[in-house]
């Protein structure tokens, strides 16, 4: 009974130790796992100068534009709080939208924009019928639209 | 101790081999009819999602695989605890036959992944921290078959592959979290215990392939762990009355 408890003790003992020494690793490693920076982080100079990398976030509202040569779009990626502008020359996947989550990869260029050389899109982990959708989405515009109401009639008072 | 109802009594091969023999049918029968029902209501009944349209669908099949290939390595991780610590027989045989569902599932996961990603993200593989994460457990799956599989002594086996098992647990959190602790492509989760953000038909759609999958990897890896029994056990007096079909379990 005695050695058995002992090397059960030692298996999670172990465990243990390996878990922290993973922690400890992964947490190291933090920078490299992550896929992306937000532009944020752009903002601050966390991104590599001569090299490949990602950013992402969501696509602003009313930034998508092709340019004149009807191939190359511009749209700009924000994380609410910092913009970049994207140039990105292909074909876009079929959940890249204007509002929803986007990955870029490519570089800066010298007038700070990112010219990119692939973009997947990010989508979020929402599930719901079209019309579902549209009930939540008129939900959103009625909320917003009641907000900006109430702050125009709050002064007037 | 003695009059006491023992658990151990299970974990005698001659006992267990004719029990789970019976219950490889309704495993079996669960598995068909939570199948057919998940596959109903997932293909036919539940509704287009609102941004990917139809392809969502390939989630029937790809979450459960997920959640089983991760779920399938914790057991075979516990089954590898209680061999190295207890020293029984059964341990190493049951986390042998469970390795190649799990290696099974973890391959439809990723494959899954990839046939949606293409048209959803615009890209088959990318190296984010839960693709990658998935990646390695099913080379831990593999590492596993092949180094049991290169010990000709199977105690000598069991003992190698638990090792190996238990160390390989720690990637079963990381894949889990991956999506919270990093910035990944991959979305985070749609359902855990206590939220959904999913229609009640796409969840129960998702639900029920969960328990197919689930019934069906128990059926399967009750059948292999009856051959490896068999094969394992050939000089016991039990398996030689069994191969007569004079043992007191169903004929094999």
């Amino acid at each position: 009974m005695k050695s058995r408890h002992k090397k059960l003790a030692l298996i999670g003992g172990a465990l243990a130790v390996l878990g922290i020494i993973a922690a400890l690793v992964l947490n190291a490693l933090n920078s490299n796992i992550a896929l992306y920076i937000s532009p944020t982080d752009v903002a601050a100079g966390k991104a590599p100068q001569d090299k490949l990398f990602r950013i992402g976030g969501m696509v602003k509202e009313g930034s998508v534009s092709r340019q004149a040569d009807g191939v190359t779009i511009a749209f700009i990626v924000t994380d609410t709080e910092k913009d970049i502008t994207v140039h990105y020359k292909g074909i876009l996947p079929d959940l890249f939208k204007e509002g929803k989550g986007v990955v870029a990869q490519g570089r800066l260029t010298a007038d700070g924009s990112f010219s990119a050389t692939e973009v997947l899109a990010k989508h979020d982990e929402n599930y719901m019928p079209p019309e579902a959708a549209k009930a939540v989405n008129d939900a959103h515009t009625r909320a917003a639209e009641k907000k900006a109401e109430d702050a125009v009639a709050k002064p007037a008072n | 101790m003695k009059d006491r109802f023992n658990l151990y009594r299970f974990a005698s091969p001659a006992t267990f081999y004719p029990l789970a023999g019976r219950m490889i049918p309704w495993f079996a029968a669960f598995a068909a009819l939570f199948g057919l029902a998940g596959l109903y209501l997932g293909m036919l009944v539940a509704p287009t999602d609102f941004q990917q349209g139809e392809g969502y669908r390939i989630i029937f099949i790809h979450v459960p695989a997920s959640w089983m290939s991760m779920f399938i390595y914790l057991v075979m991780a516990f089954w590898a605890a209680i061999g190295l610590a207890f020293n029984t027989r059964l341990s190493g045989m049951m986390a042998q036959a469970l390795a190649p569902t799990g290696a099974l599932m973890a391959f439809l996961s990723l494959w899954t992944g990839a046939l949606w990603g293409k048209p959803m993200w615009g890209a088959w593989w990318v190296w984010d921290a839960r693709l990658t994460s998935e990646l390695i457990l099913l080379f831990l799956y593999i590492g596993y078959m092949a180094l049991v599989a290169a010990i000709d002594d199977p105690r000598r086996a069991d003992k190698a592959g638990g090792l190996l098992l238990l160390v390989g647990v720690v990637n079963i959190p990381i894949i889990y979290f991956s999506v919270q602790w990093w910035n990944t492509l991959h979305q985070g989760s749609s359902v855990n215990l206590t939220k959904s953000s999913m229609a009640v038909t796409m969840l129960w759609g998702m639900l029920l392939m969960a328990f197919c999958f689930w019934s069906y990897a128990i059926a399967v890896a009750l059948a292999r762990v009856r051959s490896i029994l068999l094969e394992r056990e050939r000089h016991t007096d039990w398996v030689k009355a069994e191969l007569l079909g004079v043992g007191d379990g169903e004929r094999a």
